[in-house]
C-alpha cells in the first residue's frame, strides 16, 4: 500500500511538472470545443442540441491524446523493469498509474466542461448532466487506454496505434455517456438506465483493464 | 543462510538460447562477475536472474532470504536490486524525491541510509534538492546507484554498473560492493571493467552458437516443388 501511494504521488507530480503533459488534454479539449461553433455557425438551437455530444467527443479525443506516455516514459528510463520486478502486483501498479493519469488529465477535463458548455449555448441542466456523465465515464476511457498503451509500449511510435486500438472499445462509453446526458434533458428519454450502464462500464474496465495491461507489460519486459 | 544456485540454467530471448546451460552456487558474502564479449548473453542472464525474463531451461534456487512480508522469498526478484543500463530515475523531479520513491517502493525490513548519507557514500555532494536531469551522466549514474543504499536488499544484480564512471568513482563503488559482501550480501555483476572484486567467482560467457530450440527442418527440393505445384 505504501509503495502504491508513493507511486500515485510521484506520477501526479510528474504529470503536473514541466513537460508532464497533463494540461495538453485540456488545451486540446478547449481547441476542439472552441472551433465547433465557428464550423456549425451561429445557430444557437442547433448548438445547444448537439452540445452534449460535442463535449463527449471532445473529452474522448482529449483523453486518447494523453495516453501514449502512460508507460512509455517509465520504459524509456528503466523504471518499468523495477516496477515489474517489485513485490506489488502489476494490475495494482497499472490501476494506480491510470488513477494518477486520470486525476492529472481526466479530472481537469471534467472541471472545464461546464465552462466549455457555455460556448455551445447549453442549458444549465444539460451542462450539469454532461459534467456528471463525464465524471463517471472518463475513467473508463483511461482504463481502456491503459491496455492500448501497455500493448504499444514497446513500439517507437505507439501513440497513434494506441488511439486506433482504444477507440472501438471506447465507443460504448461514448454512446451511453451521451444518451444519459440526453436522457436528463429530453423528457421522455430515461436518464437512469444509460447512466447505470455507464457506471458499470467504468467498474468493468477498471477491473479488466489493469489485469490486461499488467499482463501486456509483463510480456513486454524482454 | 543466504544461497543462490543455478542448475543447468539456459537463458535467451524468444526461443533463441543466448547462454547456457550454466551452473553456479553463491553463498552469503560471495560475488559473481560475469564477463564475455558483446552479445554473449550477459544482460540476458542478469535479466533472467532478476525475474524479467523466463529461463529457457534449468532453474534458479534461492534460499534463506526474507521477502517484504516476512515470508521466505521464492524468487531473487523479491530480495534483489537490479541495476540495468538505464538509471530508472525521473529527470523532472529532484534527486531526493527520486530516492524517496525507491526507498518506499523497494524497502524490505531494514532501514537504509538517508538520502544525503547515501549520496555521500557514492561520492556526491548533497544534491537532494536538484532535479535529476541537471546532473552530468556520471553523477546521474552515481545518484541512481545510491538507490542500492537507501533500501537495503541482500542481492545486487548489476549490469555494467560503472559504465559512465571515472576511475575514482569505480574504486569507490568497488569499496561499496566489498562492504555489501562483508555484511553477508551477494553481488552478481556483468562488466567489461575491473570492478575491484578480487575474491569474486568468475563466469566467462563465450559467444554462444546461435542454437535454436526447435531446429528448423531443411526443406527438400522435391517437397518444395510439390508445394509450389499445389499453389
Amino acid at each position: 500500500m505504501r509503495s502504491l501511494a508513493a507511486l500515485y504521488v510521484r506520477d501526479l507530480r510528474l504529470a503536473v511538472s514541466s513537460g508532464g503533459g497533463a494540461m495538453i488534454g485540456v488545451i486540446f479539449f478547449l481547441a476542439v470545443i472552441a472551433t465547433v461553433p465557428f464550423g456549425i455557425g451561429p445557430d444557437l438551437n442547433l448548438l445547444s442540441r448537439i452540445g452534449p455530444a460535442i463535449l463527449w467527443i471532445g473529452a474522448l479525443l482529449s483523453t486518447l491524446l494523453t495516453l501514449d506516455r502512460l508507460f512509455q516514459a517509465d520504459r524509456d528510463d528503466g523504471t518499468l523493469d523495477l516496477l515489474i520486478m517489485g513485490q506489488t502486483l502489476m494490475p495494482a501498479v497499472v490501476f494506480v498509474k491510470s488513477a494518477a493519469l486520470w486525476t492529472a488529465s481526466g479530472l481537469p477535463l471534467v472541471l472545464t466542461a461546464p465552462f466549455l458548455g457555455l460556448f455551445l449555448a447549453m442549458e444549465p441542466d444539460a451542462i450539469a448532466a454532461a459534467t456528471l456523465t463525464l465524471f463517471v465515464g472518463t475513467p473508463a476511457i483511461t482504463f481502456i487506454g491503459a491496455v492500448g498503451a501497455a500493448v504499444a509500449v514497446a513500439l517507437p511510435r505507439g501513440g497513434l496505434l494506441v488511439s486506433v486500438l482504444v477507440l472501438p472499445l471506447a465507443i460504448p462509453v461514448l454512446i451511453f455517456g451521451v444518451s444519459a446526458t440526453y436522457g436528463a434533458i429530453n423528457d421522455p428519454d430515461p436518464f437512469l438506465p444509460p447512466f447505470l450502464i455507464l457506471t458499470a462500464l467504468t467498474l468493468f474496465f477498471g477491473t479488466l483493464g489493469p489485469v490486461a495491461a499488467g499482463a501486456a507489460l509483463r510480456a513486454s519486459a524482454d | 543462510m543466504l544461497r543462490i544456485a543455478a542448475e543447468a540454467l539456459s537463458v535467451g530471448r524468444g526461443r533463441t538460447v543466448a547462454a547456457g546451460p550454466l551452473d553456479f552456487t553463491l553463498g552469503a558474502g560471495e560475488s559473481l562477475v560475469v564477463t564475455g564479449p558483446n552479445g554473449a548473453g550477459k544482460s540476458t542472464l542478469l535479466r533472467t536472474l532478476a525475474g524479467l525474463l523466463h529461463p529457457l531451461g534449468g532453474r534458479v534456487l534461492l534460499e534463506g532470504a526474507l521477502a517484504a512480508d516476512g515470508e521466505n522469498a521464492r524468487s531473487i526478484a523479491e530480495v534483489a536490486h537490479y541495476v540495468g543500463h538505464r538509471n530508472a530515475m525521473k529527470p523532472g523531479i529532484s534527486v531526493g524525491r527520486n530516492l524517496d520513491f525507491w526507498r518506499r517502493t523497494l524497502r524490505l525490513a531494514a532501514d537504509g541510509l538517508t538520502n544525503s548519507d547515501a549520496l555521500k557514500a557514492v561520492g556526491l555532494p548533497d544534491l537532494t534538492a536538484l532535479p535529476f536531469g541537471y546532473l552530468s551522466a556520471g553523477q546521474q549514474r552515481r545518484a541512481s546507484l545510491a538507490r542500492l543504499l537507501v533500501a537495503p536488499r541482500d542481492v545486487w544484480v548489476l549490469d555494467e554498473p560503472t559504465a559512465a564512471l571515472d576511475a575514482d568513482s569505480q574504486l569507490l563503488f568497488g569499496k561499496l560492493m566489498e562492504r555489501h559482501l562483508a555484511a553477508g550480501g551477494i553481488v552478481i555483476a556483468a562488466t567489461h571493467q575491473p570492478l575491484g572484486l578480487e575474491t569474486a567467482k568468475r563466469l566467462n560467457l563465450a559467444k554462444a552458437p546461435d542454437a535454436k530450440l526447435p531446429a528448423p527442418t531443411a526443406l527438400d527440393d522435391d517437397e518444395l516443388a510439390e508445394a509450389e505445384g499445389w499453389l
